[in-house]
């Protein structure tokens, strides 16, 4: 064409590509000179993936037209790509995340499956688990549906062309070095931020990169208001960052030792922790959730949020209050008794927005409850919000000391962690993942009919589970603080070990239940993807929301 | 105007909505956090406390690595059949110079805090290979392969020196003789034992994997498992010294 724009470089093509070849360049002397061969491993694949990154990056340039129109026929043209990517990741991840729980929960039943390797031990792979469940599936799920509903909610373009696609390849990326980093043992022991260094800083790098692009779009928005699902989304990237710079504050040996020693100390680091760890679960895994359930619980039900001011009251008091109740998971211990009671009683007031949210989730049905009957998809979500609600409640009373001092160090944390995990978190995720893909690639939902499936083998999975959990939890506390009639300690430590073992078999298989219901679903998803016709008659089926 | 139509500037400005989230959440952990770094009973100096060793250092650098610290807390609380079962309750500077800090979350295993001296070196070689051969419903992983791993303790130095610079008093003199205090420490009636001590009161100085021969994995965690709580005399501490 004669009158075709002039094809250039753009900045942030020569740039990146520059970029991406120095840092190659700096991870090859990085692996030549590491002190040990797990580090150098590591550097060869950040040499691998940069390399890759500068060759995408030119053959982009090469591919790409001269123009990419923000908007097409005055629809916006809307960049799905890095969406579709990350939704896909996010059944991987959690395929793989759910499948290493199974398998820490039998090697506690039968130890034997340590096998004497020291990369499938207990201790290697349960940060692998939570990693891989939280980060690599909640991660890439939050990273799939923001970027998705930033876009519809603002009718705009995600802002960037590499950009946002840097940013769901190396949050991928990161998960593989931090994965493949507990495999081999690196880590820096802080729960659910393991990840040493040299990843937590290419982290910093993937997240500065999703905030500004985040932002950026909001600020394209052709809509004059914000919805409400992206101050929640908004929040969460906001204070995952500013969590992840405080928590991981290090001074690597050096710059060929993947080890590295935090600043805090003692008591100040368990406290600097546990406003991270519980700030994981209140901005990671709540925040961007509840986002999810102000954008898909509406959608699907085609209903309208409940009401629009207790989203303001849920939004501000929720995260306002969540940062002050970390100092519960340090009950009883050498930290001050005053930030023990100011934890505990912020943990309580949390119970308030908690609920609000969880009514104003499920309220949103009004006018439509015969869905439920009839779209188990809908029924995944509004069953998510139920067990969110019951989570929350769980939570602030485990976070009163004297039920704490029965609790804590116990089972019964893990099976509350995982009523909130797969119940909560997993289900809103497996109802945004239904409704997204179809959505996405513009194809009916293969199987209604597999996901009415899906749905009550997990339910029954998540109840085996977390009462197992319930059980053993308060079994072994007990125990712990059983005398006798003389005034004896009753049970030695083993014995209450001795006592988990049918529960820790019975928690085994309801995680395997959980586990065939998301390989359903990932075949019900495959199919949707790569067939575009309907298992079920026409009639049965449910038009997509939108 | 009515309150709710104020919150119009926070739906309509997306730099207020992100300023309005900053402030809202840096209050909670400044007003916990920030404190702990200035209150007596959070940085009270106890008699007894020393950083540790070169060895016992990598020693709890493979207890890191390893994860124990998913399955073993080492913090005992002041609860009647914890002080029973374990100890006196945990102090904060026992803790003062773990970075990161091995409180724990859950105890699958036993609590650690004081471990220290409650089971013979023998007894800690036949765990770490086979925990089942001497707790028999324990469901541990065996760890058998470290005492057949030798230490890399190469650069012990530059792990002493970023730690001083963070604040643990290690002292030129400990970072310069940090490699050979490895080897005096996992050897039995070393000449330098005594110069060792001098540097480290209280050390145990031995052959703690039952393997003279090589320097180990096994020696270094069970020169940390030995040490563990073992710091403070309890017979000598004050406990309403720091009364609050």
């Amino acid at each position: 064409m004669a009158n075709a724009p002039q094809k250039t470089m753009t900045i942030g093509e020569g740039g990146s590509a520059l970029a991406f070849a120095a840092l190659a360049l700096l991870s090859i002397v990085v692996a030549a000179k590491a002190f040990t061969p797990e580090f150098a491993f590591h550097a060869y694949l950040f040499t691998a993936a940069s390399i890759a990154a500068v060759f995408a990056v030119i053959n982009r340039y090469y591919e790409r037209p001269a123009e990419t129109p923000l908007t097409i026929d005055g629809k916006p043209n809307y960049n799905m790509g890095p969406v579709k990517f990350a939704s896909v990741a996010a059944v991987f991840w959690g395929i793989a995340g759910f499948t290493v729980g199974l398998y820490i929960a039998l090697e506690l039943a039968f130890p034997v499956l340590n096998f004497d390797l020291p990369w499938i031990t207990f201790g290697r792979l349960r940060p692998l688990h939570t990693s891989a469940v939280i980060f690599a599936f909640g991660g890439n799920v939050l990273i799939a549906t923001s970027l998705y509903v930033v876009q519809r909610t603002c009718r705009a373009r995600l802002v960037g062309e590499i950009a946002p696609w840097f940013v769901v390849l190396g949050y991928n990326f990161f998960i593989v070095i931090a994965g493949t980093g507990y495999l081999l043992g690196i880590t820096q022991s802080k729960e659910y931020a393991e990840p040493e260094w040299y990843a937590d800083l290419f982290l910093t790098v993937i997240w500065v990169v999703y905030f500004l692009v985040y932002l950026g779009t909001i600020m394209r928005r052709t809509e004059p208001h914000i919805y409400v699902a992206n101050w929640f989304y908004l929040a969460f990237i906001i204070t995952i960052a500013v969590l992840h710079l405080g928590n991981n504050a290090s001074v690597p040996l050096s710059l060929f030792s993947p080890k590295s020693y935090i600043v805090w100390s003692g008591v100040q680091d368990a406290m600097v922790q546990w406003w991270y760890g519980h700030n994981a679960v209140g901005f990671f895994l709540t925040a961007g959730f509840l986002a999810m359930m102000y954008y898909f619980i509406p959608k699907r039900a085609d209903r309208p949020v409940y009401s629009y001011r207790l989203s303001i009251i849920h939004f501000w008091s929720l995260i306002f209050l969540y940062i002050w109740a970390g100092p519960h998971h340090l009950h009883y211990t050498a930290l001050p008794d005053w930030a023990q009671t100011l934890g505990m009683t912020f943990s309580i007031m949390l119970w308030m927005p908690s609920w609000g949210g969880m009514i104003n989730g499920i309220m949103t049905l009004s006018g439509a409850w015969d869905k439920l009957r009839t779209d188990p998809v809908l029924r995944m979500m509004v069953v998510s919000v139920a067990f969110y609600g019951m989570s929350t409640f769980e939570g602030p009373m485990m976070s009163v000391k004297i039920v704490n001092s029965l609790s804590h160090y116990t089972d019964w944390t893990i099976g509350h962690v995982h009523s909130g995990a797969l119940g909560w978190v997993g289900y809103i995720s497996f109802g945004a993942l239904y409704c997204l893909i179809p959505w996405l690639w513009n194809r009916p939902l293969y199987s209604l009919k597999l996901v009415n499936w899906h749905f009550w083998i997990s339910t029954i999975g998540i109840v085996l589970y977390i009462s197992a959990m319930w059980v053993s939890g308060i079994l072994q506390g007990l125990m712990w603080r059983a005398y006798t009639s003389l005034g004896f300690l009753e049970y030695s430590f083993v014995e209450t070990v001795e006592a988990m073992h049918p529960f820790y078999v019975i928690r085994a298989l309801g995680g395997l239940l959980f586990l065939t219901g998301a390989l359903l679903m990932a075949w019900n998803l495959w199919k949707t993807v790569n067939t575009a016709v309907s298992a079920e008659p026409a009639s049965f089926r449910l038009a997509p929301a939108e | 105007m009515s309150l709710w139509a104020r919150h119009a500037i926070f739906e309509k400005n997306s730099i207020a909505l992100v300023i309005g989230i900053l402030i809202v959440i840096a209050i909670g952990g400044l007003v916990e956090i920030v404190p702990l770094f200035y209150l007596k009973n959070t940085i009270e100096k106890v008699d007894g406390v020393r950083p540790y060793t070169p060895l016992e250092l990598a020693g709890r650098n493979i207890y890191v690595r390893e994860g124990c610290y998913l399955c073993h807390s080492q913090m005992i609380r002041p609860l009647r059949d914890e002080v029973e079962r374990y100890g006196h309750y945990s102090l904060a500077a026992e803790s003062m110079y773990d970075k990161p800090f091995q409180w724990g979350s859950k105890r699958t295993g036993p609590d650690l805090a004081r471990v220290g001296g409650k089971y013979s070196d023998t007894w800690h070689q036949d765990h770490m290979r086979d925990p089942r051969s001497v707790v028999p419903g324990s469901v541990m992983p065996n760890y058998s392969w470290l005492a057949e791993t030798d230490l890399d303790f190469r650069h012990i130095a530059q792990d002493l020196k970023v730690q001083a610079l963070l604040g643990v008093p290690y002292s030129a003199d400990m970072i310069a003789k940090a490699t050979v205090d490895v080897a005096t420490q996992a050897t039995t009636d070393s000449p330098d034992a005594t110069d060792l001590a001098k540097r480290y009161p209280k050390v145990n100085a031995r052959d703690f994997d039952g393997n003279p021969a090589r320097i180990t994995e096994a020696d270094a965690l069970i020169a940390y498992l030995q040490m563990l709580g073992t710091q403070v005399d309890f017979k000598l501490y004050d406990d309403k010294a720091n009364i609050r």
